[in-house]
This record gives C-alpha cells, sequence and structure tokens, in this order.
C-alpha cells in the first residue's frame, strides 16, 4: 500500500486542569492512526472518550502535548497559524451540529464563497465555483441567496459540506456529520458522502457513536475509549464481530430494528454483562 | 411523496433583511428622537454661522435683559445673548459628547474583541484594568486631572471616555467569548481565514447591535456629565456650553428665571431623545435575535420543534393534498401478544388538532387530527421525525404546550377526565400524580440549584402527603430502585455533580415516584450515550412490568421501539398514518411513508469493503 495521507503517532493531548496546580486532564493517551488516500477511516466512542478531540487536534483547533501528526510527510502537529493556513485547501471539516456550524447572518454564497476568496479566486470564478458545489451536494443554484436559516437540518449540512469541498481538500474530518439528522435524510447524506469521495478521491476521518453509521460509511474502523484506542481493523469485522470487551459491549448496546432480534441480543448482552462482571 | 423529509427547496424566501432604520422609523418614538437628535446635530455644524450675535460679546446695557425683538432668549448676567450662546454651545457639547463617546468606543471595543478573542496574558491584564477603572469614583479623577493639567473641555471628555470604556469592554468580551465557541468560528479556521477577518465577518457582526445601543445610552450619560461638570464651574468658562449656560442661569433665577430654561431644555430634550432611541434600537434589534435564539433552541433540543415545523409548514400545506389528509390510517389487528395486553383504555385521543397562534392572528396547525388509544399496562410507541407532531401531541396530553400552542380540535380522555378542557387546576391533580413525564434532556430538566433530593422528596410531599421522613425514606428506596449505586450519596448531591445518565435515572424515579397508571416519556434516551441508553431502556422495561404502568413512548429511533414497545403509531406531518402492534409495523408495514423510514435503517446494510479491493478495480489515483 502506498505512504499514509495521514498518520498519527502515540498522540497525547492535554488540557490544563481546572484550578491551581490541578493535574492536566489527558483527553488522548497516545493515539495513533492513519488514513491512507481516498479511505474513510470511521472513529467510533461513547461521549468523553476523546474521538472529537483526535479530529480537532488533526485540524489544529486542539494542542498537541505529545506525539506526531503528519500529513504527506510533513509534521503538522505544531504549526503556527500562518503554516496552519496554508493547509486549508488540504485537510476540510464537517461539524456535527448544522445549526451553528454556518454563520446565521450570511448567506449561502457568502458562506461558501468566503474561502475561495481567502485563496484568492477571482470573484466571478468563486460564483461560478459556488454553484457547481451546490449542485455537487444536491442543492438547487437559487439557493445561493438564502440564509441558512431557511433550510432544513439535512439541507445545512450539505451546505456544510458544500464549503468543506470548496478547495478541494484531499481529507475532511467529519465531527458526527449525521448525528442531528432524521433517519431517512441520514442514509442520504451518507450516500452523498460516498459518492462525493467515490468521485473525488478525498479521505475521510469519520468520526460517530453510532456504530451502524460508521459500518456504512467506513473501510477500516477504530475504536476509541477514555482516550485510547482499544480496537480497529477493517470495517465489517469491527461492527459485525468486534473482540475487545468494549466494543462488543457497544455492539450489544445498540438496539436492532426488529422485536425478536432485539430481544435474543437483550438477552445475550445481559449474558455478556455478567460474565464481564464476573470475570 | 415517499420521504417527506428534506424541504422542497422552493420554499418561498421570507422578508428577512429590514434595515434597522426602517424598523425605528416605524415606531412614533422613533421617529421623534431620531428627528430631534437630527436638528441637534444640524444646530452643532451650522450653529456658529448663524448665531445671530458673537456669543462673547459681552454688553453693559443688556446685562439680564428679556426677550425683545433683537434678543428673542434675552440676554445672560455678562449681557451676552443668550440665543447666540445656545447655538454655538450645541457644537461644544455635541462635540465634547462624541470625544467621550469615541474615546470609550476605540479603547473599550478594541480590547474587548482582542481580550475576547485571542485570550491569553491580554485578556488577564485587561480584566484587572478595568476592575480598576470602575473601582475608581469618575468624579474625583476628573477633578485630579483638571487640577493637574487645567481646565480644558476636551481632557475632561478624553478622560471621561477612558473612564466609560470598561462597559463596552464587558459587554464585547462577553458576545465574542460567546462567539468564538460557535463551530462557524473554527469553520473559518478551518478554511484559511486570518484572524483579522474573522473578527471583522464573523465576530463584530454579532457585537454590532449590542454596541449600537449601548452608544446611545453611553452618548446621553457623556452629555449630563459633561452639562454637570460645566455646571459646577469645573470646565473651560471661555468657551459656551450648555452647563456653563445654566450655571449662570443658577446663579441669577430669582432675578432672570427663564436664564435657565434654556440650557436645561437642551440637555433635558437631548438626552432624553437619546435615551428613547437607545430604547427603540433595542426593540428593533434584539427583539428579532430574541426569536432567532428561540427558534434555533426549540429545534436544537427537538422538544417541539417548532421552527422545523414553521419552516416545513409551508411546503407541507401545499404538497399534502386532501386526499392524504383525509386517507384512512393504517390499522394492523391485535397479535397474539398485543392482544394479551387488550384491556381497558386508559388514554383515549380523539381527532386532535393543534395549532400555533402567529403574530397575524392567524394559527398555524401541527396536528391535524390525531387519534390514539393507549392500553392499560401496554407501551405504546410514537414513532416519526422531526416535524411529525409526535412531541406536540405527547405535550398536547400533559398540558404542557409551548407558549402560543392550544388544542385546537378534538378530544383527550384520560380515564374519564376531558383533558383538553382541564383547566390548570384539574391538571395539578392529574400531572405528576397520576401521569408522569419523562424528559429528553434529563440535565436541563432537574433544577440546578436544588439538590436531587430535595427535588424528589417535594413532589411526594405535595402529592401524597408524605411526611419528611417517609419522603426521604420512599426517595432513597427509589434512588436504589432505579440502579443509582450510592443513593445516599446522589441524594445529597447537585445535578451538576451526576453524570447524563444518572441524571435521566433520577427522573424516571420521579416519574415512577407516586405510582402514576401513565408515563410520557419524550425521547428519554435520545441524549444518552448507547451503553447507558441500553441500561435506562432496561430499566423502563422493569419498571413498566412490575408497576403495570403504561407508556407512551415519543422516540425517532426504531431500535428503541423494538426493544421496548407493544404497539407503535407512526407519525407524519401531525397525522397517524399508520399503527399496530410492533412486529406488525416492523414485519409488513404497508404506509409507503413506514416502509421508507424502515429501509433508511443502516443496521441491515453490508459494511463497506476495505479499500484495497476498491483501489485494485478502480485503478490508481
Amino acid at each position: 500500500m502506498s505512504a499514509p495521507l495521514l498518520e498519527v503517532t502515540d498522540l497525547v493531548v492535554e488540557y490544563p486542569g481546572k484550578g491551581f496546580r490541578a493535574k492536566p486532564f489527558q483527553a488522548l493517551k497516545g493515539v495513533s492512526i492513519d488514513i491512507q488516500p481516498g479511505e474513510t477511516v470511521g472513529l467510533v466512542g461513547e461521549s468523553g472518550s476523546g474521538k472529537t478531540t483526535l479530529g480537532r487536534a488533526v485540524l489544529g483547533l486542539a494542542p498537541v502535548t505529545g506525539g506526531s501528526i503528519t500529513y504527506d510527510g510533513k509534521e503538522i502537529g505544531h504549526l503556527s497559524r500562518s503554516q496552519r493556513r496554508a493547509l486549508s485547501s488540504e485537510i476540510q471539516v464537517v461539524f456535527q451540529d448544522p445549526y451553528s456550524s454556518l454563520n446565521p447572518s450570511m448567506t449561502i454564497e457568502q458562506i461558501l464563497i468566503e474561502p475561495l476568496t481567502v485563496r484568492g479566486v477571482a470573484s466571478g470564478e468563486a460564483r461560478q465555483r459556488v454553484a457547481t458545489l451546490l449542485e455537487q451536494v444536491g442543492l438547487p443554484v437559487d439557493a445561493r441567496s438564502r440564509l441558512p436559516r431557511e433550510f432544513s437540518g439535512g439541507q445545512r449540512q450539505r451546505v456544510a459540506i458544500a464549503r468543506a469541498l470548496a478547495l478541494d481538500p484531499k481529507l475532511i474530518v467529519c465531527d458526527e456529520p449525521v448525528s442531528a439528522l432524521d433517519l431517512s435524510t441520514q442514509a442520504r447524506v451518507l450516500d452523498l458522502f460516498i459518492e462525493i469521495q467515490e468521485r473525488t478521491g478525498v479521505a475521510y476521518l469519520f468520526i460517530s457513536h453510532d456504530l451502524a453509521v460508521v459500518r456504512h460509511i467506513s473501510h477500516r474502523v477504530a475504536v476509541m475509549y477514555h482516550g485510547e484506542i482499544v480496537e480497529s481493523g477493517e470495517g465489517d469485522q469491527v461492527t459485525a464481530r468486534p473482540q475487545h470487551p468494549y466494543t462488543q459491549r457497544l455492539f450489544m448496546a445498540a438496539p436492532v430494528p426488529d422485536p425478536d432480534q432485539q430481544e435474543e441480543r437483550r438477552v445475550a448482552r445481559r449474558a455478556l454483562m455478567t460474565t464481564t462482571v464476573e470475570g | 411523496m415517499t420521504t417527506a423529509v428534506d424541504l422542497p427547496t422552493n420554499i418561498p424566501t421570507p422578508p428577512v433583511k429590514t434595515s434597522l432604520m426602517r424598523r425605528i422609523v416605524r415606531r412614533p418614538i422613533g421617529v421623534v428622537s431620531l428627528g430631534i437628535l437630527i436638528v441637534v446635530g444640524i444646530i452643532a455644524v451650522i450653529g456658529p454661522y448663524i448665531a445671530p450675535y458673537d456669543p462673547n460679546k459681552a454688553s453693559l446695557q443688556l446685562v439680564l435683559a428679556p426677550p425683545s425683538a433683537a434678543h428673542p432668549l434675552g440676554a445672560d448676567s455678562a449681557g451676552r445673548d443668550v440665543l447666540s450662546r445656545l447655538l454655538v454651545a450645541t457644537q461644544v457639547s455635541v462635540v465634547a459628547a462624541l470625544l467621550a463617546l469615541v474615546t470609550a468606543l476605540l479603547i473599550g471595543v478594541i480590547s474587548g474583541l482582542i481580550a475576547g478573542y485571542f485570550k491569553g496574558w491580554f485578556d488577564s491584564v485587561s480584566a484587572w484594568f478595568t476592575s480598576l477603572v470602575m473601582a475608581l469614583p469618575g468624579i474625583v479623577v476628573l477633578l485630579a486631572v483638571r487640577a493637574v493639567v487645567g481646565p480644558s473641555v476636551w481632557i475632561a471628555m478624553f478622560t471621561f471616555g477612558i473612564l466609560l470604556a470598561p462597559a463596552y469592554y464587558r459587554l464585547v468580551y462577553a458576545a465574542v467569548t460567546a462567539v468564538r465557541s460557535e463551530l462557524y468560528v473554527d469553520a473559518a479556521k478551518v478554511s484559511g481565514l486570518g484572524d483579522g477577518r474573522i473578527i471583522s465577518r464573523h465576530i463584530l457582526s454579532v457585537v454590532r447591535a449590542p454596541i449600537i445601543i449601548q452608544s446611545a445610552i453611553i452618548a446621553g450619560i457623556a452629555i449630563a456629565i459633561q452639562s454637570g461638570l460645566e455646571f459646577l464651574g469645573l470646565g473651560d468658562t471661555s468657551v459656551p456650553t450648555w452647563g456653563g449656560m445654566l450655571s449662570d442661569g443658577f446663579a441669577n433665577i430669582y432675578k432672570e428665571p427663564l436664564l435657565m430654561l434654556w440650557p436645561a431644555l437642551a440637555i433635558g430634550i437631548t438626552s432624553i431623545a437619546l435615551t428613547l432611541l437607545a430604547n427603540v434600537m433595542r426593540d428593533a434589534l434584539e427583539r428579532t435575535v430574541l426569536v432567532r435564539r428561540r427558534r434555533r433552541r426549540a429545534v436544537a433540543t427537538a422538544t417541539g420543534s417548532i421552527a422545523a415545523v414553521t419552516t416545513s409548514i409551508g411546503a407541507v400545506t401545499g404538497s399534502l393534498d386532501v386526499d392524504a389528509a383525509s386517507a384512512p390510517v393504517i390499522r394492523h389487528d391485535d397479535d397474539v401478544r398485543a392482544a394479551a395486553r387488550a384491556g381497558d383504555t386508559i388514554l383515549q385521543v380523539r381527532d386532535l388538532h393543534v395549532g400555533y397562534g402567529q403574530d397575524d392572528g392567524s394559527t398555524l396547525e401541527v396536528v391535524h387530527g390525531v387519534s390514539l388509544d393507549i392500553r392499560k399496562g401496554e407501551v405504546h410507541g410514537l414513532i416519526g421525525e422531526s416535524g411529525s407532531g409526535k412531541t406536540q401531541t405527547a405535550f398536547a396530553v400533559l398540558g404542557l404546550l409551548p407558549r402560543g400552542g392550544h388544542i385546537t380540535g378534538g378530544s383527550i380522555d384520560f380515564e374519564g377526565v376531558r383533558l383538553d378542557q382541564a383547566s390548570e387546576k384539574d391538571y395539578t391533580a392529574i400531572r405528576g400524580r397520576r401521569i408522569g413525564y419523562i424528559p429528553q434532556e434529563p440535565m436541563s430538566n432537574l433544577d440546578p440549584s436544588f439538590t436531587i433530593g430535595s427535588q424528589l422528596v417535594e413532589p411526594l410531599r405535595k402529592s401524597l402527603g408524605l411526611s419528611k421522613k417517609d419522603a426521604t425514606d420512599k426517595a432513597l428506596s427509589l434512588l436504589e430502585r432505579v440502579g443509582i449505586p450510592n443513593p445516599k450519596r446522589t441524594f445529597a448531591a447537585y445535578p451538576h455533580e451526576v453524570s447524563g445518565g444518572m441524571a435521566q435515572r433520577v427522573l424516571i424515579a420521579g416519574a415512577v415516584s407516586t405510582d402514576p397508571d401513565l408515563i410520557i416519556a419524550d425521547e428519554p434516551t435520545t441524549a444518552l450515550d448507547v451503553t447507558v441508553q441500553a441500561e435506562v431502556l432496561d430499566l423502563l422495561r422493569d419498571l413498566q412490568a412490575e408497576r403495570h404502568m403504561a407508556l407512551l413512548l415519543v422516540t425517532h429511533n426504531f431500535g428503541v421501539v423494538a426493544d421496548l414497545c407493544d404497539r407503535v403509531s407512526v407519525m407524519q406531518q401531525g397525522l397517524i398514518v399508520e399503527t399496530g402492534p410492533v412486529r406488525a409495523i416492523f414485519g409488513h408495514a404497508e404506509h409507503p411513508y413506514t416502509r421508507s423510514l424502515l429501509g433508511a435503517i443502516l443496521d441491515e446494510g453490508p459494511a463497506r469493503p476495505p479499500l484495497g479491493t476498491l483501489l485494485t478495480k478502480g485503478g490508481a489515483r
């Protein structure tokens, strides 16, 4: 296999503790992960597991205390703001909350043009690009003059995806991008992600708490627990035949949308809980 | 319409942006105060040119002269023409106030932006400096400055501007720290925007409105203080000012009382106009902000989700044809399991309509005629996507519709009590006693300023009439029953000291504490992690079986429905489209909407194969 696009090695992220001389809080305790070009790596975990922190560290929004993050062979863990800006056309982001990730007072066009003008794209060309982007994410061209609040959650998330795509990045960090969406919207937005990946060859670091979502989109999956990766491997193996006890618990806890199968799973989960308690 | 989730994209664009100016002018007070300020502004500019006499030219014949044709406002104690002095003084007073305002604005806004955005050492230093300035008595500082540099209107007002700067600093600082954590600011950073651009594009736009309002208030204060200083004789007596004229008039109040009137009017009217303008602007600017925030919260918490409803309704009423609205609900017959529970009906909802009063007097209907039966001891799932009206239906039963919402038709019958006609007083006998409620967001449903124990004990004492000791014992045993490891410690803890899962257990304990016949649970596990969700679902199932309560479970999660429910009703756009035993719905759903929902479930699908296979197939990239 070719050299990884992104390689995270023994990453440690610490936040200062609250109070005088308090011990710093370790959000990540030595995490290693790699992403190939064009690949989706799913990152699963519950709240507080550090999955979002890992995404923010890759984006340069969380302080790197130890370890390294290399992108395309270059260390990007400790860049200055101006060096970081140069990376904006390489690494992009789609956040979870489609309501707070778009500035409510800017029109869709202003939102999408912003990263382009920073790159010095001429305004005529940028407008052209906005039309293409809207088309790519399945929004009508007349959406450009509207404000975010005129759109539903799924449509806003499409705008956020269009913004991430504006600079033709090679890697997009997706932080729970479909968690706030309704079920059928969720499925369609996920398919949009896959379609864009197949067309442009972009790689995703796909963060989610939902094993089913991650299974649907990821080539490989890593499971995080308390700031560490406890299990990683091919998507099907991790999400259907997990090895680590924590992943098994996660797997068994998700209710199956079938009353009879769920009854069986419930029994199995309770059995698993008692054995782990005894063991 | 198979999937009514994403909106049709041709929503009519509502009138969004009305300029601030237009909104101010629409209000009478706004017009008047703005008009006065414009007149004052014009006089400030042209005053010296239209003044009929030299304002400092004294004439012994005219000392305290009454108004006359040549001197319409008379002359002062030095025989100077009052009208000329008033016109020229306007310029001095207004410019002096502006100087204070601009000084405060520049220092306060810039330092507030820097401290709020970058934090770090500048934040600490400016916090100290602000506290220091605010602790200093302003008038003493002004006196001290005058003593050192001599009488000067300009230096005094510059100093005053520095003293006023914290008012801006704190305002801007608070706004910036709030915006800074918004995701769109993070997204802008990732997009490669420089700090200057982020501040000007994303942050200044948020603080602009409060700054404008604050400026009108501060300008009023500056004019009053400036006049006060002059009145006390602390200013420069060679320059005519409103305060100086007032002082002169005051000295001669018994000889020529009219002298006081003119400067007092000028000061009073200008200050009042500024304050009223500030009020009008606040109404115009902040009301819109408030509405927007309320809408967003409604969406974010998904309780009520009014925003989703209101935005989608335009599309819905258009596309939902009469056939769909009057189409019969698909009902599946009871299977063996459901029939086992088929007993008395505890809650009977018939043709329920819920509407929200709009600003223009019309009513926006969000539930269009829902009929629902809940049997004693059954778990009934109400499933649908956001904006389907499922939460509205549940809240209508609880009598807890958000502001503006009311039942516009149909009936709700709870064991012979007509809840749709019940008064607040009737409800107190039912809600929290015979009908329990488990909310979606456990944390926001516990009062942060009381211990968990007191929040459990109080309702027990009120509704069951238990003594304090009995209620405490009962609360402790309930906490133990809902699986809290150390009930005593949780009892004494405040809500912020427990996790979300624990808080939800506490609320479940609270809901079952009065042995209700029916519990309404609104997305009770949505905010929880999946492993915690499994435990909470187990708890709900055990409690329900043990106490034979009926449970109305509002959710969007089919897994939760499969885990817990006996019967299910599927809601779409304010209507129930399909209802029946859980196995019938999962096994052979008939309505296209139910099918599309079931089809969207990801669990069944195959996993994506590893990348390698794709690469060899698709060639090199």
